[in-house]
């Protein structure tokens, strides 16, 4: 029952009548205002996944941007407003050369001036086997031109997602 | 957290009927799977094959997990849908579980 199906093709299943061979259609797909939350988190990637469905793009892009935005908004709830919930605005457009992200919160700052980029932790079974400390290391993987700027009392990270769907 | 247990000749069956193990339970998915694991010996399997999406707090709470169980009882995985399986690559975490492409056909049979 676990036998790999194929890749699916750029807009294959789009509810809007694409056909397989329409590249997928570039625009806006979420961009909104949310407390903070794991359920919150859940909902907006919900959101964020149907706007991608319809524009086109396959299973495999939609698997890897949601993974990429329920790491970056983890963090927001678990470091950022760790102490109490707060307002997080997440922007998400497909652009020609992929899919670009921007997460703004006013919670703490990160602990240095740019977004960690931290090796993978030690994996040393059957002494180290680490919990934790994954979550950047995921994001760095599957994306480029990370940014993170401290403004004022916010937190903006902005980041591209390259997309499969978009490189045929 | 939906998970539901069948004891096998091979060990204790896990399955994960909830699509998403993340942030939002992976604590509760945690002690979901101590609580059915207790008292028990032998091989734990995890049967993933229903989980769609697993982030680094589901990752981290397999690893507690395996912890938690100790080596008398080796946790092993089973059925990860492409999603679920990437987490587990890009993290190298692949390395430290004995992972099955899907349950074997003797454990299915049994229970």
């Amino acid at each position: 029952m676990t036998a790999p199906s194929p890749p699916e093709p750029a807009g294959s299943g789009a509810p809007d009548g694409n056909t397989p061979m329409d590249p997928p259609s570039l625009g806006k797909i979420f961009a909104g205002r949310f407390t903070s939350g794991d359920m919150a988190t859940r909902r907006v990637l919900a959101r964020v996944k149907q706007g991608l469905t319809k524009a086109g793009l396959g299973e495999e892009d939609l698997a890897t941007v949601e993974l990429i935005l329920a790491e970056a908004l983890n963090n927001v709830v678990e470091h950022a407003y760790a102490d109490a919930p707060g307002p997080v605005e997440l922007s998400v457009a497909l652009q020609s050369y992929g899919l670009s992200c921007s997460i703004i919160d006013s919670g703490r700052p990160m602990p240095s001036d740019d977004a960690p980029n931290p090796d993978l932790p030690v994996i040393d079974p059957p002494i180290e086997i680490p919990e934790g400390g994954f979550g950047w290391h995921i994001i760095r993987c599957l994306t480029r031109d990370l940014e993170y700027r401290r403004d004022g009392m916010q937190n903006r990270l902005s980041m591209t997602v390259p997309l499969e769907d978009l490189e045929r | 957290m939906n998970i539901t247990t069948r004891t096998t000749t091979q060990g204790l069956i896990i399955t994960v009927h909830d699509t998403r193990v993340d942030a939002a339970v992976a604590i509760e998915f945690k002690e979901a799977v101590r609580t059915e694991a207790a008292g028990g010996t032998g091989k734990v399997i995890l049967d993933l094959s229903q989980v769609t999406f697993l982030d680094s707090s589901g990752l981290g709470a397999v690893v507690a997990i395996m912890k938690l169980l100790g080596k008398e009882r080796p946790l092993e995985l089973a059925g990860l849908t492409p999603p679920v399986a990437k987490v587990f690559r890009l993290t190298r975490m692949d390395s430290v579980f004995t992972i099955h492409d899907s349950l074997p056909d003797n454990l299915k049979a049994v229970g």
